[in-house]
C-alpha cells in the first residue's frame, strides 16, 4: 500500500474550516455539560451527605450505576431508548432542539455528575470535623462557618480534580460523534472520508485535543503552585 | 392514574425481545459465526489489561529513570496518550495499521492493540505512583546490602509496590471493560454492537435492549469495583499492622 503525505490539503479550503467548526462544537458541548454536571453533582453530594436514608440510597445507586456503565451505552440509551421514560413536556421541548446535540449534553452531564459527586464528597470529608466545631465555638453560625471556614478550604482542594473531570469530559465528548454530533472527531472522520488522508486528518485533531489537555494540566499545575503550594519551594 | 398504569406496564412489555436475543448478547453469532457479544468484550478487556500491564510497567519504570534519554520518551508516550480521547487512538490504529503493515488488519486486532497502548499509559502512572510510595529507605537498604539498582527494584521494591497497586489495577480493568464498548465504532462485534444489531433488526424496544446491556456491564464492573474496595481496605489494614509491628 502506497501512502503519500499531503499536509496542505488539510488546511486548504473548507477542510480547515471543518476542524474549527468541530472544535467549536466540542467546546460548546463540553462547556454546557460541565455546568449542568456541576449543578447535578452538587445536588447528588448534598443527598449523599444528608442523613436521610432513602435520599442517600438514591444518590449512591445513581452514582454507582452511572460510573459502572459505559458512556457509549448511556449515549445510545438516551438517543434511542429514553422515549418511554421521559415526561411529555420534556420530550416536546427536546424535539424542538438540535436533538443529537441535546442528547449528547444530557448523556455527558448525567455521566460526569456521578464522578463530580464523588470528588465533591471526598473534598468535603477531607476537612477535619474539628474545623467546624472550632468555628462554631468561636461564635459563628453553621452557615457562617460553612461559608467562611469549611467551603473555602474544600474548594481549594476540590478545584484541581474538578478541572481534570472537565478534561475527561472534553475527551469523552468525542463519543457524541456516534449519534452524529459534528464535533472534532466527527469532523476528522469526515475529512478522512473526503480526502483519503486519514493520517493527516487524525494527526491534526489529535494535536488539537493534546493542546487542550496540555493547557488544562498547565492550569492545574499553576493552581497547585499558587494556592496549594504543591511542587514549589516553601 | 390510568396513564401511570400504562406507563408502568409499558416499561415491562418488550423485554421478550431482549430475552429471545440473549444468547446473541452473550456470545454473538458463535458457534455458527465469529465470537461476539459480552464474551468478546471480556476477551478484549482481559487481553488488553495483560498487554497494558507489561507496557505500563516498562513505561512507568522508564519514567522514573534519571537518565533523560530513558525518561523523556516515556513522558512523551504517557502525556500524549492521556491527553487524547480513546476514540482517536482507536482510529489511529484502525487507519494506520494497514499503512504500516502493508496489509489489512482485522478490526478486533487493531482494537486490542489500541486498548493496550491506551491503557498502558494509565498503568504507567499507577506503577510510577506505586514505586514512589515505597519509602526511600527500602531502596537505600537494598543497595546497601550489595544489590544492584535493577536487582533491588526487582526483588525488593516491585514486589511491595505491585501488591499495593492491585486495587488500582482492578479499577483500570473496570475502566477498560467499559472502554471496550468503543470498539463498535470500527465494527468489532462486542456487546454494544450486538445491542445495536438487535435494535436495527427488530426496530423495537430500544430502551429494554440498551438497559439490558447497561445492566450486564454494570454487574461486571460493580462486582469488580466492590472487590477492589475490599482489597484496598485489606491492604490498608495489613500495612497498618506491619507499621505497628515495627
Amino acid at each position: 500500500m502506497q501512502y503519500t503525505f499531503n499536509w496542505a490539503i488539510i488546511f486548504s479550503g473548507e477542510y480547515g474550516r471543518w476542524f474549527l467548526d468541530g472544535l467549536a462544537t466540542t467546546l460548546e458541548m463540553s462547556g454546557i455539560s460541565i455546568v449542568l454536571a456541576l449543578v447535578l453533582g452538587t445536588f447528588l453530594t448534598v443527598l449523599r451527605l444528608s442523613r436521610i436514608t432513602p435520599l442517600v440510597w438514591f444518590a449512591v445507586s445513581y452514582i454507582e450505576f452511572f460510573r459502572n456503565t459505559p458512556l457509549m451505552v448511556q449515549i445510545f440509551f438516551w438517543y434511542f431508548g429514553s422515549d418511554p421514560i421521559l415526561p411529555g413536556f420534556f420530550k416536546a421541548w427536546l424535539y424542538r432542539q438540535n436533538i443529537e446535540f441535546a442528547t449528547a449534553i444530557i448523556a455527558l452531564s448525567t455521566y460526569t455528575a456521578a464522578f463530580i459527586a464523588e470528588e465533591l464528597r471526598s473534598g468535603i470529608l477531607s476537612i477535619p470535623k474539628t474545623q467546624l466545631e472550632a468555628s462554631r465555638a468561636t461564635g459563628l453560625s453553621f452557615l457562617q462557618a460553612m461559608a467562611y471556614v469549611i467551603l473555602p478550604q474544600a474548594f481549594r482542594i476540590i478545584i484541581p480534580p474538578l478541572i481534570s473531570q472537565f478534561l475527561n469530559l472534553i475527551k469523552n465528548s468525542s463519543l457524541a460523534m456516534t449519534i452524529g454530533v459534528m464535533e472534532l472527531t466527527y469532523m476528522a472522520r469526515q475529512v478522512e472520508a473526503h480526502t483519503f488522508h486519514g493520517f493527516e486528518a487524525f494527526t491534526v485533531s489529535t494535536l488539537i485535543y493534546l493542546s487542550l489537555s496540555l493547557l488544562v494540566s498547565f492550569l492545574i499545575t499553576q493552581y497547585n503552585r499558587r494556592f496549594l503550594r504543591i511542587g514549589s519551594a516553601r | 392514574m390510568d396513564s401511570l398504569w400504562q406507563w408502568c406496564t409499558g416499561l415491562f412489555a418488550n423485554w421478550g425481545i431482549v430475552w429471545r436475543n440473549f444468547d446473541y448478547l452473550l456470545v454473538g453469532a458463535y458457534p455458527q459465526g465469529p465470537l461476539g457479544g459480552l464474551a468478546m468484550s471480556i476477551l478484549m478487556a482481559v487481553v488488553g489489561i495483560f498487554g497494558a500491564f507489561w507496557i505500563g510497567l516498562g513505561a512507568g519504570l522508564l519514567r522514573l529513570s534519571k537518565r533523560p534519554w530513558l525518561c523523556w520518551p516515556a513522558i512523551l508516550y504517557i502525556e500524549v496518550i492521556r491527553g487524547t480521547p480513546l476514540l482517536m487512538v482507536i482510529f489511529w490504529f484502525y487507519f494506520f495499521a494497514p499503512i504500516l503493515m502493508g496489509h489489512s488488519v482485522p478490526e478486533t486486532e487493531s482494537a486490542i492493540v489500541a486498548f493496550i497502548v491506551f491503557t498502558g499509559a494509565y498503568v504507567a502512572e499507577i506503577v510510577r505512583a506505586g514505586v514512589l510510595a515505597i519509602p526511600k529507605g527500602q531502596m537505600e537498604a537494598a543497595r546497601g546490602s550489595g544489590l544492584s539498582h535493577a536487582q533491588a527494584m526487582i526483588h525488593v521494591i516491585l514486589p511491595q509496590a505491585l501488591r499495593n497497586m492491585i486495587p488500582s489495577f482492578v479499577n483500570q480493568f473496570v475502566s477498560l471493560t467499559k472502554d471496550t464498548s468503543l470498539a463498535m465504532i470500527i465494527n468489532v462485534p462486542e456487546l454494544t454492537l450486538a445491542a445495536r444489531h438487535i435494535y436495527t433488526r427488530t426496530m423495537k424496544a430500544p430502551m429494554e435492549i440498551f438497559l439490558a446491556i447497561a445492566l450486564l456491564y454494570f454487574v461486571i464492573c460493580w462486582v469488580l469495583t466492590a472487590l477492589s474496595r475490599r482489597l484496598e481496605r485489606h491492604l490498608a489494614r495489613y500495612q497498618a499492622r506491619t507499621a505497628h509491628g515495627r
